[in-house]
């Protein structure tokens, strides 16, 4: 199925991307190409077959439910783009 | 000794040297920051630069050699790739969203490493957030192969020379003339990508060995591109906590060294079950440098049909044939094996690695950490304008990708008729280790190619065939290694690839260190730099 313009858009801010009209025509031609060469994997038979989530089938292991960690609010802040005494500052969301 | 014969030493023999006291650290690091001070700005191999901690962490190594002390690789200076998150040294995927990030915590792989004594001497360039084949999607510039194809006239090379030097220094200010640059590189060829940082600073002696990271073919095609060993292990066998989340069912640390034993001697201590690793295997790490030097008589090396591709360059099958001849003289078994999907492995990973990266790469929202746009108001322009002006090219392309096969309606189409042909290649594996004990292909389908290669920066898809040997193994999470075994007509090094089964890296190094030993490979780069 070709990929056009509108759908690159609504791609585009499914992935929370913005990209100008001429990036987003472009871009439709790359998707198309690289989407039309992924078409051959309909050629392989996968009836009955598991789909493969992980290299290496373990369980997923499991820890006593105790703190480990913590107290560590100036080093997960340190990187911040804005913050206030431990906070991030973000964007004003509720008018 | 001087510094070039310091630089130029092995791992192994280096931290021999050091132990026995013929020269110390302090001299061995000093050796490696006047070589990188040297060729830095005409390869652009490293993307920042560790030399006062590297100096302190040297003198305190000394000391612990002075007293008979000291962990496996007491002493020995290494490159990090950017991957790495490393507390207090900057640490970007070569990205501009993480262009300031400076990690208050340690990678479970370097603190393995610094724990057993190694030095480290800066970051390592790499292609955005591994995504790339060539290294040139880096946010600060590509690297340049410390090797030069001996066909391209070398009559003017002093000139390039220069003119890389400017349009690196340049790029690395941000000040970037994409038209100038281009034109700057002319006559110059990728490291591979990528893990190109690593690559070109082992094979121009800018370090003992470096860490790398391998999703699709990251460590072992750049490795080939310059004839250096790389290896990528069992996944689970490397902790992936702190490593900068590219494609976490696939994405795998591993080294790139001058030697197989130097391969074995990283792995050893860069293998370690992690808590903080879900996906870690706990189980015992054995002694890797065991398993060379030991006889592959008996060994079944299987041969896959489906790896002779049409429109392969006739030296890489020759190689290819010389491989099975020397392990056939060693007195291995050959043995022709099917690997039938592997034709499918490529689509099949660009549809799960983008997926996994668009879920992964959600995390740059430029609210708590990375860059955040200083345009917009409301919070959906927030995100979009910091994503858009801190991601690169190929970084958004792919997250586009993921986003596409993930989306309502085209999940099971895409993403999970996707899972279902990895099975099939992952049994492809299962069946052939029936009849065989590790597998022998080509490492890529071509030499290093050139910086700025038209053809591949237009289309996409040209560019991903680079791993088309190599993509299997992540896929089926198995062991793979890049050996080189020769050059071609340019004097470009060609390399051989083994793939073992599921935590039998010690075949692998086995059979790698005897196509090594039967190969002779002692190229290095002329130093034009």
């Amino acid at each position: 199925m070709a990929i056009d313009v509108a759908t690159v858009k609504k791609v585009a801010s499914l992935s929370r991307l913005r990209e100008g009209d001429e990036r987003l025509q472009a871009l439709a031609g790359e998707l198309n190409g690289i989407l039309g060469w992924i078409e051959q994997l309909n050629e392989v038979d996968v009836e009955g077959v598991q789909p493969m989530t992980t290299a290496v089938e373990l369980p997923t292991p499991l820890r006593d439910d105790v703190v480990t960690d913590g107290g560590k609010v100036a080093d997960i802040v340190a990187n911040a783009p804005k913050s206030v005494d431990g906070f991030f500052i973000v964007p004003k969301v509720v008018e | 000794m001087s510094k070039s014969e310091l630089t130029r030493l092995t791992l192994k023999s280096a931290v021999d040297g050091l132990k026995s006291k013929q020269f110390s650290s302090a001299e061995l690091t000093d050796a490696f920051i006047s070589a990188i001070e040297t060729a830095n700005p005409a390869l652009n191999a490293y993307v920042a630069t560790t030399f006062d901690l590297a100096r302190d962490r040297a003198k305190a190594s000394d000391a612990r050699l002075a007293k008979g002390e000291g962990g496996r690789l007491e002493g020995a200076p290494l490159g990090i790739k950017d991957l790495y998150c490393t507390k207090g040294v900057r640490t970007t995927a070569c990205s501009g969203i993480l262009e300031n990030f400076v990690p208050t915590y340690e990678s479970t792989v370097t603190q393995n490493l610094w724990d057993d004594g190694a030095v480290m001497l800066g970051k390592l360039n790499m292609d955005e957030f591994a995504m790339g084949s060539s290294n040139e999607t880096s946010k600060w510039g590509a690297v340049v192969n410390p090797y030069i194809a001996k066909t391209h006239g070398n009559e003017d090379l002093s000139s390039l020379v220069d003119s890389i030097r400017v349009a690196n220094k340049l790029h690395g200010r941000g000040e970037f003339d994409k038209r100038g640059f281009e034109e700057s590189k002319a006559g110059f060829l990728t490291p591979g990508g990528s893990s190109g940082g690593s690559a070109a600073a082992v094979a121009a002696d800018l370090c003992l060995a470096a860490t790398a990271s391998d999703t699709g073919g990251s460590i072992r095609q750049p490795a080939a591109f310059t004839g250096t060993v790389g290896i990528k292990p069992t996944y689970g066998r490397c902790s992936r906590y702190g490593m900068v989340a590219f494609a976490s069912s696939l994405d795998q640390a591993g080294p790139i060294t001058k030697t197989v034993e130097d391969s074995a001697l990283m792995l050893q201590s860069m293998c370690s079950h992690d808590v903080k690793d879900s996906t870690s295997l706990n189980v015992p790490v054995p002694d890797f440098s065991a398993y060379l030097g030991k006889s592959v008589k008996g060994l079944r090396v299987g041969i896959p049909d489906e790896y002779r591709l049409d429109g392969i360059p006739a030296e890489i099958d020759a190689l290819w044939e010389q491989g099975i001849a020397w392990l056939k003289d060693a007195g291995a078994e050959i043995v022709r094996i099917s690997l039938p999907h592997t034709k499918y492995a490529l689509p099949c990973y660009y549809i799960i690695a983008p997926a996994e990266a668009s879920s992964n790469l959600a995390r740059y929202d430029g609210m708590r950490y990375g860059h955040r746009t200083q345009q917009g108001q409301s919070l959906t322009d927030i995100y979009e304008l910091s994503r858009s002006e801190g991601f690169g090219k190929e970084v958004k392309r792919r997250i586009m990708i993921g986003t596409y096969v993930l989306s309502a309606g085209f999940y099971d189409a895409y993403y999970v008729k996707a899972l279902k042909v990895r099975r099939r290649i992952a049994e492809d594996f299962t069946n052939a280790w029936n009849s065989c004990d590790v597998v022998l292909t080509p490492a890529t389908p071509s030499a290093a190619f050139a910086l700025g290669d038209t053809q591949k920066a237009a289309d996409p898809v040209a560019m991903y065939l680079n791993d088309v040997f190599t993509v299997t193994t992540n896929l089926a999470g198995l062991p793979g290694m890049a050996v080189p075994a020769g050059l071609d007509q340019s004097g470009l090094p060609l390399g051989l690839q083994v793939i073992g089964k599921p935590l039998d890296e010690g075949s692998v190094l086995m059979v790698g260190h005897v196509l090594e030993q039967a190969a002779g490979f002692t190229a290095k780069p002329e130093k034009w730099w």
